[in-house]
């Protein structure tokens, strides 16, 4: 098949137009998304049965049934309830938009969660009873030891997480939404080429993941100050090594 | 002795692989969500006109078909990659269709129109009930789109995705309406019902079938029955070297138009007749 480089170009042009909602599924739903999993990580580290267990049970749920459905349910399931229809949550739940980022958002919270409770669980013991003894109370102990070293443990994972996110708005193309994928569809219902369509935008979706990656790979830099230093000790091996 | 049966066994395993050749296995995809065109029947096979007419027409051509459901959305990619042979879908011949895949002689024409809740604005869209041309009639069609488009200035209205019926939308609507793409006419049905859109454009045939679901009671079609133009006639897609194939599709399909097997089938799942004229 020989490339047809002026229709790459006017399907790349025209595909760039999904980005922005493509990002704003993704960055809405992150948003909503983390700090539900925020919650649902402390009810699952807080030892307590009563908090533990829903948390396990939503967890349970989200992680294992496929996101299609759950867009499904959310978007169609939803609005079979005449009660839902006339309630004062219809003017969102209409909107095929709100129940993307919804969908997502849930879904992304039960992930998440587990990333962030392994996140907490890792910070050492040890550090916790220095500061214990230091004289600390539990908030600013939380705030100052935990906090930060977990952060920096669940970095690699949470980045992979937002990653799988970016993919996943590909699912709001099955409720109308026109995002990247939306429009490929379209796209593609009107030239029907769909190698050339759809390497198009799974180019588009790797350069926004480029970013994603490149930007949390430079968080992880400036959250390990220690790690900063590494050239120049790599630099003093190789020295010993040539010697 | 052992030898010798291995060897019959499979002298009579290759005489077997040479008959089993000889007849010929057609397969024909369908979307399996159109109904009453194709559908899932209750106990999950496939049923509706096409699926009737297929095997009418492999009856008269005289080889095994094999009937399987595909999305629609990849139905002509999935064709020229050879996952099928044929296309049975209430697909329209288009220009656009016609530059990647072949269409055998038409055995439907295509007629699209509105359908509406009753209690809402849109319900009686001027020329109910009236059926217009966009080839022969193209001024009047014109006239009562002009009139459709200013009402539905501002109101979302679905479509199927890759049709006829979006392609009308796109034409014609583009600038009054905002268009949404749905995977089916089922799903864009469903947010007919909950709201979610004002109206939407589809197969008469498909919208019929549809208002006689219990949920579907407070719908009803609106505006006139469009046919011709881009709606087209329906045909069965081929792959273009498939010519004996096509060839084959081709005296099947007028066979059964002449001796009114279409017309009969036609009425059995539509009500009215679709048959192509002229």
């Amino acid at each position: 098949m020989p490339l047809d480089f002026p229709f790459l170009y006017e399907t790349l042009t025209t595909l760039l137009g999904g980005i922005p909602l493509t990002l704003q599924l993704a960055l809405l739903s992150m948003v909503a998304g983390t700090f539900l999993a925020f919650g649902l990580a402390l009810m699952r580290v807080s030892g307590n049965w009563w908090l533990d267990c829903p948390a396990q049970f939503y967890i349970f749920v989200f992680r294992g049934t496929p996101l299609l459905v759950q867009v499904y349910i959310i978007y169609y399931g939803l609005s079979q309830f005449p009660s839902l229809r006339h309630s004062v949550l219809w003017p969102f739940l209409r909107e095929a938009y709100w129940c993307a980022i919804i969908a997502l958002a849930l879904n992304t919270a039960a992930y998440s969660a587990e990333i962030i409770r392994g996140g907490l669980l890792s910070v050492p013991a040890g550090q916790v009873e220095a500061a214990r003894a230091c004289g600390m109370s539990k908030l600013l102990l939380f705030r100052r030891i935990v906090l930060p070293l977990a952060l920096r443990q669940m970095l690699p994972a949470y980045s992979n997480e937002i990653i799988l996110m970016v993919k996943s708005t590909a699912l709001a193309s099955t409720i109308t939404l026109m995002e990247i994928t939306g429009i490929a569809a379209k796209l593609i219902s009107e030239s029907y080429r769909p190698v050339e369509v759809f390497v198009c935008a799974g180019a588009t979706y790797l350069a926004i993941n480029f970013f994603v990656a490149r930007l949390f790979a430079g968080i992880e830099t400036l959250m390990s100050p220690e790690r900063r230093n590494l050239p120049a000790s790599t630099s003093e091996k190789q020295e010993e090594c040539h010697v | 002795m052992r030898l010798k049966s291995i060897l019959a066994a499979a002298f009579v395993l290759a005489s077997a692989g040479t008959t089993l050749a000889d007849e010929k296995v057609v397969t024909i995809a369908t979307e399996g969500a159109y109904a009453p065109w194709n559908f899932s029947g209750p106990n999950g096979t496939l049923e509706g006109f096409e699926i009737d007419l297929a095997k009418v027409l492999c009856e008269r051509m005289k080889v095994k078909c094999e009937i399987m459901a595909q999305n629609w959305d990849g139905i002509i990619p999935s064709l020229t990659a050879k996952k099928y042979d044929a296309i049975m879908a209430g697909m329209s011949v288009t220009p656009k269709r016609e530059e990647v895949i072949a269409f055998s002689t038409p055995y439907a024409a295509g007629i699209n129109t509105f359908a509406a809740p009753a209690d809402g604005p849109l319900a009686d869209m001027p020329g109910t009930g009236e059926s217009y041309s966009l080839d022969s009639q193209a001024d009047e069609a014109k006239k009562r789109i002009d009139e459709i488009a200013a009402l539905l200035k501002g109101k979302a209205v679905g479509v199927q995705g890759s049709t006829t019926a979006s392609a009308f939308m796109e034409a014609y609507f583009k600038d009054a309406a905002d268009i949404r793409q749905y995977k089916s006419t089922e799903e864009h049905n469903l947010d007919l019902v909950s709201g979610r859109v004002d109206a939407v454009l589809a197969n008469a045939t498909v919208l019929a079938e549809a208002l006689t679901k219990p949920d579907m009671q407070g719908v009803k079609m609106s505006g006139p029955l469009f046919s011709g133009g881009v709606f087209g006639v329906i045909a069965v897609g081929l792959r273009k070297e498939d010519t004996a194939l096509k060839a084959q599709f081709d005296e099947a399909i007028k066979s059964a138009i002449a001796d009114g097997t279409v017309k009969e089938l036609s009425l059995k799942w539509f009500k009215v007749d679709v048959s192509p004229r002229g």
